[in-house]
């Protein structure tokens, strides 16, 4: 169990290494288009088979996502940089090595938020390993099987600098890059499916000391959850080393999500020599200025900038601007409903702040798994149903019951209300309800009447369930209040 | 046919033959049955595979069906291709080289498939996994490598022309040993696509053939840019065929570094007649110092086994090829790999794994990347002064088999004055010089970048007035 | 001046499998090629950029249309140990 913060006299230091595949048509260095869930090695050609005498060439679109990665997270472009390989035995790698960038990458010194980035580079993915088993026996020596549709996707590897402290921290960050480059449309970022793999380099020191303690690297966690839990739990087993007067040795590690335990995934013994040198077949990648600008007109507005955007200029609150800026979809689907608002001409018209929890309070729980794009409620439309309740021409509570339908049905407010008698009681079959309730209510009247302000809730009460919600709250207090006065 | 004709048929220069095709004299079909039974009886042991029948050559193609010999290290498709390596026994590719596939599309269809040195490492072809093969001029002596079955193929009358790979003097050095012209081009003139790489940022294609003429014609439709070969290039302007007859105004440089220590005295002194030919011609020649170029042998031996130790990696016995092993993973690479490759392919991949492993990158590599930029420079200088580099193309005639086996070292000196225009990415053609002990001399000139056509201009000038007769086959 | 350890920590990097007279014959070897190698140690070559490529080219990229891949069948047909599929290998164990 972690103790409380306030005993440590240890600081973690965290910095994170992702990988993020980009959502090109074809893989990194061959035409093989990107595979989806397809049967085994069928998306494969002699290239990404590493077959004996092929050569591997550059896919554009990954060159452009990727400056456009370097460009949003702030970076210098180099430019001028090489491809490498990166010399290793291991069957998920066809060629034995990786075509990856070593001395120069593509961008560095950049920053997202608060966290510094060091790099980002390219390169290309491994194949997927399968463990036989329940395929059923294979004959011979072969244990696992190997699956090349993935390997050669192209990956852009970020690096940040170890600017996070704790594991909430680094969750919290790896959720904004990921609304960024999900926003950028440069990548699925789908951590269950392994387009966004982050690793990360854990390392503890005394609090208030410069100097960087010894890090483990803890290997591929496929969600936030379990990157939060792993780093929490890696943090604690290195106290309880160092607690225990023992060293943190570097090492690669795998955090199991299912019994929380970290345990070593490489033999330290055969130290790593990936012998990197620049790959011939390749020639250097010199970005032009016509390349760099079609990357930079290509940035939409990202998270950050957004969220601060929609707190200064439409008066949000911070929590929900960030969570319109973060879901890009949903805050796109907000801006066109305010936009809707504004252009409606005629009539009181909902404000931002009210739109905003319209979209968010009320719209996200009725799409549950649709995505905004795909509402059957167009941001017109819902403009238009927040209009009315700002209107007055419906009640709230009768304003959501319409959301309901048109949350499964689309259609439009207006007529709904109408269709289905929604619309606010008129005045006489108010008064009329307000009368019967006064009536009926003998014992709050006569409460109220001897200074019990409260007990004005069980008549409105009655009037709102005679009226089916049909009537404004507060229109509603008033007119029992004058009543019992007049009378009085 | 009758026996004479047919004989003469197979005197013919693949040039002459596109003429007599294109006269309607002889057909491409005719001429390709012709090669395929005396390249099917050959004894040398230069081919490792023989076309059943000539692929459909278009008959507007400017080849006219004049069959090719293709170096084992080239892929075709459905075809075995094993780079003389057993690792590779029994291996079909997927896809075929674009070289090949552009010599067949402009007419020069597959005769068959030559013998080589393992992956293109060596000098001799002794580092076959299919046999060695023999001289032609000398069946006691080795052609040359590592494209010793092509040179050889050539020289004996087994094929018209054939097409190699020189990534350190592996077409010029046979044919030289061989008799025969033998020419590599810029790097990045021809496509490397499909031919199985040894040390990639010095690889390229070239043709063998029996005279300058036939170079020309098959470089010609050799070259251009190609999609799948990001280091390739569109060649400047069409490749014309040399005409040359004098060589008035030429100016040749010999380096020192490169005909004085080391060469043998029967081939300097073929080079010393050459050089007054040249002057005959017309030509000037004077000497030009290439001072770095001693040192290109050592800067090679780390560079090309550095790239060929990574590009010999994919042979790990999972995807294709042969696999060894008793059930765990290390095991499948180390024994595939023990077994697969031969003795020379192992000491490269060690070499460059030796030189590029931690503390020693900067040491090795680094600094050959560095005589490499002088080598370069050092041509880039001498090219302001001369036209053209001058040298024997190989410091010795063919040896005897066997000879050098045993030390790596004395086979890798026989490339000692090719390997510098690799390392500069320069063109450079071998033709023969004469003979010394009734063995062939090749004397090699270099140009700079793309200058093919001024080379074999110099060259087919150099080549009528030599007057070399090598047609060991008609002896 | 290459020694045995070093011999057998390359020819694992390269996973080459060799029998004890190999390893013997490699030291010598590649002790007498590494001597003729080290004669480039002799020259000055500070301030010299490195070449990794002799051509004056950049920026050669694809651009970014699928092509067809091969039929399963055939991208399997070469496999020593096809299996499920996929290509048949030893589960790593340790190795890596």
């Amino acid at each position: 169990m972690p103790e409380p913060v306030a005993d440590r006299p240890y600081e973690p230091v965290i910095g994170l290494e992702i990988h993020v595949q980009l959502a090109t048509r074809t893989k990194m260095f061959c035409g093989c288009a990107l595979s989806f869930g397809e049967e085994p090695n069928t998306r494969t050609c002699p290239v990404c088979l590493g077959h004996p005498g092929v050569l591997p060439t550059v896919n554009a679109q990954a060159v452009h996502f990727a400056l456009m990665i370097g460009l949003a997270l702030g970076c210098e472009i180099a430019p001028r940089s090489l491809f490498h390989r990166k010399n290793y035995f291991y069957p998920d790698l066809p060629k034995g090595y990786q075509i990856s960038q070593y001395d120069v990458p593509l961008a560095r010194n950049g920053a997202l938020g608060d966290v510094r980035i060091h790099r980002v580079h390219l390169e290309e993915d491994a194949a997927k390993l399968v463990h036989a088993g329940a395929s059923g026996r294979i004959h011979g020596a072969a244990g696992s099987v190997v699956d090349f549709n993935r390997g050669g996707t192209p990956l852009v590897e970020i690096v940040t600098e170890p600017d996070l402290r704790s594991a909430a921290e680094a969750s919290e960050w790896l959720r904004l890059l990921r609304a960024t480059l999900r926003r950028m449309g440069v990548s699925d970022v789908n951590m269950e499916e392994g387009s966004l793999r982050c690793d990360a380099n854990v390392s503890i020191r005394p609090a208030g000391e410069a100097t960087l303690g010894t890090k483990a690297e803890l290997k591929n966690m496929n969600s936030f959850r379990f990157l939060q839990r792993g780093i929490d739990a890696e943090i604690a087993r290195q106290e309880q080393v160092v607690r225990g007067g023992g060293t943190v040795t570097q090492e690669t590690l795998h955090f199991d999500p299912v019994t929380g335990d970290i345990s070593s995934l490489r033999s330290k013994e055969e130290a790593h020599d990936y012998r990197y040198f620049p790959e011939p077949d390749l020639v250097p990648l010199a970005p032009t200025e016509a390349m760099l600008s079609r990357a930079d007109d290509a940035l939409p507005e990202l998270p950050a900038a957004r969220a601060e955007r929609l707190e200064r200029d439409l008066e949000l609150a911070p929590e929900t601007a960030r969570l319109l800026a973060f879901r890009g979809e949903l805050g796109d689907f907000f801006e066109a409903a305010v936009a809707a608002a504004n252009g409606g001409g005629d009539g009181a018209v909902a404000g931002p702040r009210a739109l905003a929890s319209w979209v968010t309070v009320e719209l996200v729980p009725r799409l549950g798994d649709t995505e905004p794009t795909e509402s059957p409620v167009t941001p017109e439309a819902l403009a238009k149903l927040a209009g009315m309740v700002s209107a007055k021409a419906v009640s709230q509570s009768a304003a959501k019951q319409v959301l309901d339908v048109m949350a499964i049905d689309g259609g439009d407010p207006e007529a709904l209300i109408v269709e289905r008698g929604l619309g606010m009681a008129a005045a006489d079959e108010l008064g009329a309800i307000v009368d019967g309730a006064i009536e009926q209510n003998a014992a709050a009247v006569e409460q109220i009447r001897s200074g019990n302000e409260k007990a004005i809730g069980a008549i409105v009460g009655a009037v709102m369930r005679e009226t089916k919600g049909r009537a404004d709250g507060g229109e509603v207090q008033r007119m029992i209040r004058q009543r019992l006065t007049v009378d009085g | 046919m009758a026996a004479r004709a047919s004989d003469e048929a197979l005197s013919l220069t693949a040039a002459a033959a596109v003429e007599r095709i294109a006269a309607g004299e002889l057909s491409g079909a005719e001429l390709f049955d012709l090669y395929r039974e005396r390249a099917g009886n050959e004894d040398l042991g230069a081919f490792l595979w023989l076309s059943e029948a000539a692929a459909d050559v278009p008959a507007d193609a400017p080849l006219g069906g004049v069959p090719l010999a293709v170096k084992d290290v080239f892929c075709v498709e459905g075809v075995p291709s094993t780079a003389g390596s057993r690792i590779l026994h029994g291996y079909r590719p997927p896809y075929t080289a674009t070289a090949v596939e552009r010599l067949a599309a402009a007419g020069a269809p597959m005769l068959g498939k030559t013998n080589m040195d393992e992956f293109a490492m060596g000098s001799s072809n002794e580092n076959s996994a299919y046999g060695p093969v023999a001289n032609p001029w000398d069946r006691e002596r080795v052609p040359g490598g590592s494209s010793g079955g092509s040179a050889a193929a050539v020289a004996a009358g087994l094929a018209p022309w054939a097409i190699g790979t020189d990534t350190g003097g592996s077409v010029r050095q046979p044919a030289s040993l061989c008799g025969i012209v033998g020419l590599k081009p810029t790097y990045g003139a021809v496509s490397r696509y499909g031919m199985i790489a040894f040390a990639s940022s010095l690889d390229q294609c070239g043709p063998l053939t029996r005279d300058v003429t036939d170079a020309a014609l098959l470089f010609r439709h050799m070259v251009g840019c190609d999609p799948c070969d990001s280091t390739s290039l569109d060649y400047p302007a069409e490749v014309p065929l040399p005409t040359a007859e004098r060589l008035d105004g030429v100016r040749f440089g010999a380096p020192p570094e490169l005909t004085g220590e080391g060469i043998e005295p029967g081939v300097l002194e073929v080079f010393n007649r050459v050089r007054t030919t040249i002057e005959e011609l017309g030509g000037e020649v004077e000497d030009i110092a290439l001072p770095h170029t001693a040192h290109g042998l050592a800067a090679y031996y780390v560079l090309a086994p550095a790239e060929a130790s990574a590009n010999l990696s994919r042979y790990d016995g999972v995807r294709y090829g042969m696999r060894a092993g008793d059930g765990d993973l290390l095991s499948l690479y180390e024994e595939t790999r023990a077994e697969g490759f031969g003795d020379e392919v192992k000491r490269r991949i060690m070499l460059g794994t030796y030189a590029l492993s931690s503390g020693y990158y900067e040491a090795y590599y680094g600094r050959a990347q560095r005589v490499r930029t002088k080598i370069a420079e050092d041509f880039r200088a001498a090219f302001e002064r001369v036209d053209l580099v001058l040298t024997p193309t190989s410091p010795s005639v063919a040896f005897r088999l066997g000879e050098r086996t045993s030390d790596p070292l004395s086979m890798y000196l026989s490339d000692y004055c090719a390997v510098p225009m690799s390392l500069a990415g320069i063109p450079a053609i071998s033709i023969p010089g004469g003979l010394s002990d009734g063995l062939p001399v090749g004397i090699q000139l270099a140009g700079p970048a793309f200058s093919e056509p001024r080379i074999l201009d110099a060259a087919h000038a150099l080549e009528r007035a030599v007057g070399f007769t090598g047609e060991p086959w008609r002896a | 001046m290459i020694e045995r350890d070093q011999v057998l920590h390359v020819a694992r990097l390269g996973r080459l499998k060799l029998s004890e007279e190999e390893v013997e014959r490699m030291a010598l070897e590649l002790s007498s090629v590494l001597d003729h190698i080290e004669k480039i140690g002799e020259l000055q070559l500070d301030g010299v950029e490195p070449t990794s490529h002799v051509l004056p080219l950049e920026n050669v990229l694809r651009d970014d249309v699928p092509r067809a891949s091969l039929p399963r069948d055939r991208a399997l047909a070469e496999a020593p140990e096809p299996a499920g599929g996929g290509f048949g290998v030893p589960s790593p164990g340790g190795e890596g």
